[in-house]
């Protein structure tokens, strides 16, 4: 309707317009159509899994070995290696890249800032193959060190790197949701005669807590995610343990190794992949969705 | 100014974390390997010569790839997904040449039949499966076969997880145990040679395809046993301590034997001494350079094998399998699979007047 002002591009203009419209929303609908084609050879290849197992197996039983003699189909194990090796990643990632966003916001000046960020985000982009092989061959002979009882394969070794791998991340949007707090909150502060730390923990912080919490939720789903760290340095042997210094194995690592191996197509243990998949994309689902609320959130008080 | 200087801190950074990484990169990154072809010559190199399989015979096959290559332009890869991921591709005709550390099961050969994939099959050397464990370990001074059996049996699952279960005075500590990945053909003769059963075992505990990373696993701490072929211990001789086995029958040497080239030609290191194979298919051996490959293989394995840590085939024995080849005779010398406690020159001595398993689908391909 709007068109008959421009009675001159009647033709072309719609035209082309239709096509590079038609073209974004292609491009709009591959992520959309990619996200269904995996909810329903994920859901295909659970059911049949299922079909098999039983629901109270594999939540309940507390051993997974879908490749041995003797079947096991517990996810717990593989769950508590994944919490667990998150749990110390972001045991390292949330202080250390908080404190650097604070610094790079608050107290650098904004040449030290130029340089520091892109220098802290380079971190974000080495291969996590590296990072796994940093893990193994450089983190825990360090720890053996220190703890001569740890194993040559352990959860804390590839927590500590993951850690420093998510680090970056949380600092970058942390230090974004930061450096969005007005001015003049701090500025009020200060005149109140309030120092400096206690306006960035009691003004600035509470201010911008919804945006780093949307930046620990990412670092959370990465941590979860995260596949070739895990699958090199952490031992990929299941079990249901919160001691950090013996072999575990996570969700992907599991993915990884029966994937690289030669299983029959169609199997049991073939299936299971698909299962742990599942439940992996069901956990990082309901994260994103958190973390996207929350930056929805952070995002109308700004 | 900035922008260059933030360059060059960026490079900096990288490069470092690079070179940190790259200069202990020993463990290669994955079980695969292509071998280094440096030949690039515009000669006509022929079709390519796809070699895949066992990870336990990669280094003798990678080490005659590399010297075949040198004399004879040619494009070799090798690469290793395991006995059976090899035999998986090799019966599907995606593979010129298979390496195996076990014998074809008669499930892979049903394979290769229904393909029409018709096969010779070599031996090349020997490994003694090794048993290895930390050299701070001061407790194991040998374990029998019993003991290995207690040790990896499926009903050690969650049970067997202390050294003190495995013998009275050795410490009431964790076992960790270290073995190949299911996809392997040395997990496949270690069970059936030592739990009785191919492909049972213990699940609980960390596997690999790639034999390395159980080094990496073994040489580091101190609770550690695992196994693996004889090359990756002898290449890392200095960071573990291999373990006697005594197989308690008094015919194979009394007490307990450990691996040697002495003792497995012996035919004392017993069960875990095992003959390595190369599988053929014939559509490739009417390639020219596929049948130099094999032929260089056969004539080379000997004086390879004692430079990668294999055992090669007493000369006699050698002799009987380059006869064999010669012959053309195709399909496998053992029909139902296995190899444990089978000695090489009796079986290729009933080969010679026996019609082998798999022979009669080898001479009907002429595609």
């Amino acid at each position: 309707m709007e068109r008959d002002a421009s009675s001159l591009s009647r033709v072309e203009r719609p035209l082309a317009e239709r096509a590079i419209e038609g073209l974004l929303r292609l491009a709009a609908m591959v992520s959309v159509a990619t996200t269904a084609a995996i909810v329903l050879t994920l859901g295909l290849e659970s059911a049949a899994f299922f079909s098999e197992v039983t629901p109270g197996d594999f939540l309940f039983d507390t051993q997974w070995t879908p490749l041995f003699a003797e079947r096991h189909f517990g996810i717990w194990p593989l769950v508590c290696g994944t919490v667990l090796t998150s749990f110390i990643a972001m045991a390292v990632a949330v202080p250390c890249g908080l404190l650097a966003a604070i610094q790079m916001s608050e107290f650098s000046s904004s040449r030290v800032r130029f340089w520091l960020k892109p220098s802290v985000e380079v971190l974000a982009g080495v291969p996590t193959v590296v990072y796994g092989y940093v893990a193994l061959i450089f983190v825990t002979p360090v720890l053996q060190k220190m703890m001569p009882s740890i194993g040559a394969f352990n959860a804390l070794a590839p927590g500590l790197v993951m850690g420093l791998m998510i680090m970056p991340t949380i600092a970058s949007l942390s230090e974004d949701a930061i450096r969005a707090v007005p001015v003049s909150l701090r500025e009020a502060s200060l005149g109140l005669g309030v120092g400096r730390v206690s306006t960035i923990v009691r003004v600035v912080l509470p201010s911008a807590f919804s945006g780093i919490a949307a930046s620990v939720i990412m670092g959370i789903s990465r941590a979860v995610g995260e596949t070739m760290i895990v699958a090199i340095a952490a031992g990929q042997q299941p079990r249901l343990t919160l001691d950090p210094t013996v072999p575990i194995s996570t969700m992907t690592a599991f993915i990884v190794q029966v994937s690289m191996g030669d299983t029959p197509h169609g199997t049991l243990a073939y299936r299971s992949i698909f299962v742990v998949g599942a439940a992996l994309f069901l956990m990082t689902f309901g994260m994103n969705l958190v973390s996207y609320r929350l930056a929805r959130r952070y995002r109308r008080l700004t | 100014m900035f922008e260059q200087a933030k360059r060059a801190v960026l490079c900096g950074l990288a490069m470092l974390l690079l070179v940190a990484c790259g200069g202990r990169g020993e463990p290669s990154a994955s079980a695969a390997s292509g071998s280094g072809s440096g030949a690039a010559a515009p000669v006509a190199l022929g079709a390519e010569i796809r070699m895949d399989g066992s990870s336990t015979l990669l280094p003798l096959s990678e080490a005659v790839a590399e010297e075949f290559q040198k004399q004879r332009p040619s494009r070799v890869t090798v690469r290793a997904s395991g006995t059976g991921g090899g035999f998986q591709k090799f019966c599907s005709g995606e593979l010129d040449i298979a390496g195996a550390s076990r014998p074809i099961r008669p499930s892979e050969l049903k394979a290769c039949a229904e393909k029409g994939v018709g096969f010779m099959e070599v031996a090349v050397a020997y490994d003694a499966l090794s048993v290895v464990v930390n050299p701070q370990n001061s407790w194991v001074d040998f374990l029998t076969v019993a003991e290995l059996k207690r040790m990896w049996e499926p009903a050690a699952q969650k049970r067997v997880t202390k050294w003190s279960q495995i013998r009275d005075g050795w410490p009431d500590e964790e076992i960790r145990l270290f073995g190949a990945g299911v996809d392997s053909g040395t997990y496949d003769y270690f069970t059936k040679a030592i739990v009785g059963s191919e492909h049972a075992s213990r699940g609980d505990y960390t596997s690999s395809e790639d034999d390395n990373v159980l080094v990496q696993g073994v040489s580091t701490d101190k609770l550690a046993i695992g196994f693996f072929g004889y090359s990756y211990f002898a290449e890392n001789a200095a960071k573990l301590r291999v373990v006697p086995i005594d197989d308690g029958v008094a015919a194979n040497g009394p007490g307990p034997v450990a691996p040697s080239a002495a003792t497995v030609l012996a035919g004392t290191y017993q069960p875990l001494a095992r003959p390595l194979f190369i599988y053929v298919t014939v559509t490739s051996l009417a390639r020219p350079e596929v049948k130099a490959l094999v032929t260089f293989y056969l004539g080379n394995a000997s004086r390879l094998s004692k430079e990668v840590g294999f055992i090669p085939l007493a000369a006699s024995t050698a002799a009987a399998v380059q006869a064999r080849f010669a012959e053309g005779r195709t399909g496998t010398l053992f029909a139902e699979g296995s190899s444990v406690g089978v000695v090489l020159d009796e079986v290729l001595k009933s080969g010679a007047s026996a019609a082998s398993l798999g022979s009669g689908s080898g001479a009907s391909t002429g595609k």
